[in-house]
């Protein structure tokens, strides 16, 4: 474990050096331990693949003024984490995400599908057989980064990222995949779009998966697309 | 009470201190851009610091006032008036019911605040009033502000109608106060800004030279610039070799380096993660002299330790407590 100060406002605590199950789990109970014993001053964690950036008002940290507020800052959640255990950690939730694959809605999944030497349908089968692990959320609102994907469909960006790629739609960039929250700008390869909104400001919780989440795509038909989004 | 736009200036934006505590959703805190000049305009009218005002950026709007108020401005000059009459910024003015604010020429900084006695009321979006443009949430409708649109203000404590009441009776139009705060409070704005800086956590990555261009160099703010993030132009920095990165954590004032060389700096609606190499950090009492710059004015860096860094901050936040027990102790609310 590695303190490093993130400007006088924010201190990064490093857990590993690479994307895995290990590290994740270190980054989701430092996450737990703070929930249930923020140090004084503290105002925000943010998870990310190997470390937990901790957020804090430099005023409000407690102890001898006579030390920096991030010195006195870090000897507290060196004490806190100390002790933290990662069997404690809750069962991860298991988020079913309903795609309509192909067509219009995944304008891209013929071209993934020819690069791979396989059909669309076993592009599709292969997405949905397997479970993916939301290793963290950052970049912009709900925005998921999975891991997961299997190896035959990885797929580089495309050539020209696409200027506007619509809220839902479902992609492979790379070894990841994921779900564009709102319309964005985007360079991945466009396989399908789910009717479910994966960031909305009216929900309690506003972002449909959260670091930790397995998430698993469920395939349905255009008609069933339609449905559910005359239902929402 | 309410607030008719009539121009509304070329990005008019209503801001507060931020939302916090929705970072691990991806939402970024966003906010005013330049904090004191909005804590200290909220001051200035009797509100606590976090109440939401606008935020006019290089040309403001023109605003009518249905009822009278009590309003301050901070932050750039605009050359405002009132029904003709020039006001100044860092001073509370009482408006008469129909009033027309107007903003002219842009003679300091970028963007000026304009804080209302109770604070413009629009619904809360994860805990703030503030405008998140790029994602269309909070503030007035997700967007910057158009003719015709029509802001609530929430209702003024009894400071704030302490303070409107004396300057309506004592006062001559245009009502403005002849108190102000401790300059102390106010940053000293400037086309050509020294900003202290925190090495970041990669600046060990960058060639030797580019450490001494980093901690000296004058950059240029690109027209690519915005409220996600100054691009900085002028001086290419490099690394002694290319990295890739995790992507973790980054803030307000976080100096990003991408592949290109031109450095960034992260503002206020700075993305919650990101993944490029960081060399530095700006230090928080600085970042509303970055906030007031515009594209083309000029900015070196000054390298700072963190420690002075979080020294400069706590005596910022003891100047601003005492500013607002100084106005709460003259404006009691009894009067």
């Amino acid at each position: 474990m590695r303190f490093t100060p993130l400007g006088d406002r924010a201190v990064t605590i490093t857990l590993g050096d690479a994307i895995d199950l290990s590290t994740h789990r270190r980054v989701r109970s430092v996450c737990a331990a703070l929930d249930a014993h923020a140090p004084p001053g503290v105002v925000d964690q943010v998870p990310a693949f190997a470390s937990v950036t901790v957020h804090y008002d430099p005023a409000l940290v407690a102890g001898d003024a006579a030390r920096s507020p991030y010195d006195r800052l870090v000897a507290q959640l060196e004490e806190i984490l100390s002790n933290t255990r990662e069997e404690e950690l809750p069962p991860p939730r298991v988020v079913e995400i309903p795609v309509c694959y192909g067509a219009e809605l995944g304008p891209d999944l013929e071209d993934v599908a020819r690069q791979h030497d396989l059909t669309p349908q076993q592009v599709i089968d292969l997405h949905v057989g397997a479970e993916y692990l939301v290793y963290m959320v950052g970049f912009m609102p709900g925005f998921a980064y999975m891991g997961g994907l299997p190896e035959r469909l990885a797929t580089p960006r495309r050539s020209t990222p696409r200027t506007a790629v619509p809220a839902g739609t479902v992609g492979i960039g790379g070894s990841q995949t994921g779900v564009y929250p709102l319309e964005s700008p985007g360079g991945w390869n466009l396989i399908g779009r789910t009717p479910l909104e994966i960031f909305d400001i009216h929900r309690e919780q506003a972002t449909l998966l959260a670091t930790g989440d397995h998430a698993r795509f469920v395939p349905i038909s255009r008609r069933e697309f339609e449905r559910w989004r005359d239902r929402a | 009470m309410s607030i008719r736009v009539v121009t509304g200036g070329l990005q008019t934006t209503i801001q507060d201190l931020g939302r916090i505590g929705f970072q691990r959703q991806g939402v970024p805190v966003g906010g005013a851009m330049d904090r004191t000049a909005l804590r200290v305009a909220n001051l200035l009218v009797g509100n606590d610091d976090d109440a939401a005002a606008l935020e006019a950026s290089l040309i403001g709007p023109a605003l009518t006032f249905e009822e009278e108020a009590l309003v301050a401005l901070a932050g750039a000059d605009m050359d405002a008036t009132v029904d003709g009459s020039a006001v100044p910024t860092w001073r509370a003015i009482w408006l008469p019911p129909g009033s027309t604010m107007r903003f002219g020429r842009l003679t300091l900084g970028c963007r000026a605040y304009l804080a209302v006695a109770g604070g413009v009321d629009v619904p809360r979006v994860f805990g703030s009033r503030s405008t998140y443009l790029r994602a269309k949430f909070g503030g007035y409708q997700g967007r910057a502000l158009k003719p015709g649109d029509v802001l609530g203000v929430g209702q003024p404590c009894a400071r704030s109608r302490a303070i409107a009441k004396t300057l309506r009776s004592d006062t001559a139009a245009p009502h403005v106060a002849r108190w102000t705060v401790t300059t102390s409070v106010r940053p000293r704005y400037s086309d050509d800004v020294v900003a202290r800086l925190i090495g970041g956590a990669h600046v060990g990555m960058l060639t030797a030279p580019s450490r001494d261009a980093l901690a000296g160099a004058t950059f240029r703010v690109s027209s690519s610039s915005d409220r996600m993030g100054y691009r900085l132009e002028g001086t290419s920095l490099s690394l002694r070799q290319p990295v890739e990165l995790l992507s973790e954590g980054v803030t307000f004032g976080t100096v990003q380096l991408p592949p290109g060389g031109a450095p960034i700096v992260l503002m206020a609606d700075a993305q919650t993660t990101g993944g490029y190499p960081r060399v530095g950090e700006v230090a928080s009492v600085d970042l509303p002299l970055v906030a007031q710059l515009k594209p083309g004015d000029r900015l070196r860096f000054r390298l700072v330790s963190l420690e002075d860094a979080q020294a400069l901050y706590l005596a910022r936040e003891a100047d601003i407590a005492q500013a607002r027990a100084t106005i709460a102790l003259n404006h009691n609310g009894k009067g």
